[in-house]
């Protein structure tokens, strides 16, 4: 079995104050796994540390068995960042955006070649945003704007996707499609690691769940993993309404 | 006198086609920079970073060693100053700038007025295009070459950095690099700017360029256009201006790219607030 992303006893801390600590996780090729946690439990603190965003004060991270630089490099890495990080106001084409997904295969003045143009197209087809790709990053609905940047990580051919809180305002459309694009990533070895506070997604599609408060408290399949201790660990021993719902 | 004559009759002196050319230079050069300043969100760096570099520009006139290597040492020390007391300090970074650059241009002021020179203080706070010398002109050409072919080679990377950081460092560009790239070339331009100018309104020229173009178009390729017509005419208008009028330079500059933003602000297409009342 292919490692994608091994951490091992992760720490990271921020000038003095822990914001993860003693996390290990291992994923295989292959899977669709959950991220569960609070606000503020660690969740993008470990895709910082996945995209070398910080460095760790403690343990390791391999990526196909590569450290986090060379990983990057290979263009293993794909995030797929949270609309709220994102200035929808940019100047950029929709075509642009995804175009960025190949710059790390490119020379230094990024000049598209075939290969790359083909690689976009395709991507936008998958995503069915190919009318819309000179369309302004502006123009597109939230939903749109999300399988733009699924599309990005499409193009760049990673085998680790990185996804932040993917379900947040799309539409149904937009849900099915990417349910279905997992699945095919999936079934071509690739890796996606989901961050999100929607309990029922995770039910429905993802093999592992990992949850998260401050460190791994809990970590399998997501049948064995989605107990009600577990899930009232990770939210602080406070389950809310919705939780309990989707533990019953 | 008709519209020809009046536009010809200034190029009869030599100060004023050499005023005309640099302004024009400058203003191409400022104006493809203030786009990546617009969409970074840098308005407040570029502030800093030309004020910064005022006590670099005393040493070096006081040393005799080309005045933009002192600026460019003191803007990018500047800099490197304000993020290091923000990483090492509770100050949110709005504040550590305001208190970064104060000092060095405080520095500056106590610099100039202890140092034995005939720096014209006035001529670094306000410009003077009017009466560059041989010298200046050709420093200001080498800078805006080196900013241009900076600018050029890296335009995807800066574009990219600028739009989403996190996605270029995680498929393996050195965001580090860029963001110093950036700030270089930032330095630089703010000494070409500091020029024509002066100290106190380069950073107009860092950021109202890229603003009115930014009003006027979706595309980051016709925003650069946009922003280097604009700023180029601005100048060009705004040294005639300051002739016709004999008033100061800089201000006249400044007030015309001000006056286009002006426009753009009332009648861009999509983005101007009177065209999105009518729609």
């Amino acid at each position: 079995m292919t490692i994608r992303i091994a951490a091992e006893q992760l720490c990271v801390d921020y000038n003095g104050s822990v914001a993860l600590y003693d996390a290990s996780l291992t994923l295989p090729a292959g899977c669709i796994c959950g991220m569960v946690g609070m606000n503020g439990a660690g969740k993008s603190t470990l895709f910082k540390a996945l995209t070398g965003f910080v460095r760790p004060s403690r343990g390791r991270i391999r990526i196909n068995g590569l450290k986090v630089a060379e990983a990057q490099r290979e263009q293993a890495v794909a995030y797929v960042p949270q609309s709220e990080g994102i200035d929808c106001d940019f100047p950029v084409s929709v075509w642009d955006v995804v175009m960025m997904g190949r710059y790390g295969s490119m020379n230094l003045l990024r000049i598209p070649r075939q290969s790359d143009r083909l690689a976009v197209r395709n991507a936008l087809e998958r995503v069915e945003l190919l009318d819309l790709r000179d369309r302004p990053l502006s123009a597109l609905s939230g939903g749109q704007r999300k399988r733009a940047f699924l599309a990005r990580a499409i193009a760049q051919r990673a085998s680790v996707l990185l996804l932040d809180e993917p379900f947040n305002g799309v539409d149904v459309r937009t849900e099915k499609l990417m349910a279905e694009l997992f699945l095919q990533l999936r079934s071509q070895a690739c890796t996606i690691l989901i961050s999100t506070h929607d309990l029922s997604h995770v039910r429905d599609f993802c093999d592992l769940v990992v949850l998260i408060n401050k460190t791994v408290l809990a970590y399998g399949e997501t049948s064995e993993v989605f107990t009600p201790e577990n899930l009232s660990q990770a939210f602080g021993g406070l389950p809310p309404d919705v939780l309990r719902g989707q533990t019953q | 006198m008709s519209v020809v004559a009046l536009l010809l009759e200034p190029l009869r002196h030599d100060f004023m086609v050499r005023a005309l050319l640099i302004s024009a230079l400058v203003g191409g050069v400022c104006g493809l920079l203030s786009c990546y300043m617009t969409l970074k969100g840098w308005a407040l760096m570029g502030d800093a970073v030309s004020h910064a570099v005022l006590p670099g520009v005393v040493l070096a006139y006081a040393l005799g060693l080309p005045f933009s290597l002192g600026a460019f040492v003191f803007g990018v020390g500047s800099v490197a100053t304000i993020g290091f007391v923000k990483q090492k300090s509770r100050i949110k970074e709005d504040t550590v700038i305001g208190l970064v650059f104060t000092g060095f241009f405080a520095l500056g002021l106590v610099l100039v007025s202890k140092t034995r020179s005939n720096i014209d203080l006035t001529q670094i706070l306000f410009g003077n295009v009017l009466g560059i010398s041989a010298a200046d002109i050709q420093q200001t050409w080498m800078i805006c070459l080196v900013v241009v072919a900076l600018l050029l080679l890296f335009r995807r990377d800066l574009l990219l950095f600028c739009f989403d950081p996190t996605h270029a460092r995680s498929i393996g560009i050195n965001t580090g690099l860029l963001h110093y790239l950036l700030l270089s070339v930032l330095s630089l331009a703010a000494v070409a700017g500091l020029q024509t100018v002066g100290i106190i309104l380069v950073v107009a020229m860092l950021v109202t360029p890229g603003a009115t173009a930014y009003l006027l178009t979706d595309r980051f390729d016709r925003m650069t256009w946009l922003a280097i017509g604009s700023s180029v005419l601005s100048s060009l208008l705004g040294v005639y201006l300051s002739y016709w009028s004999d008033s100061s330079t800089a201000g006249c500059i400044v007030l015309v790219q001000t006056g286009l933003f002006l426009l753009a602000f009332l009648l861009a297409p999509r983005h101007g607030i009177l065209c999105r009342r009518s729609s």
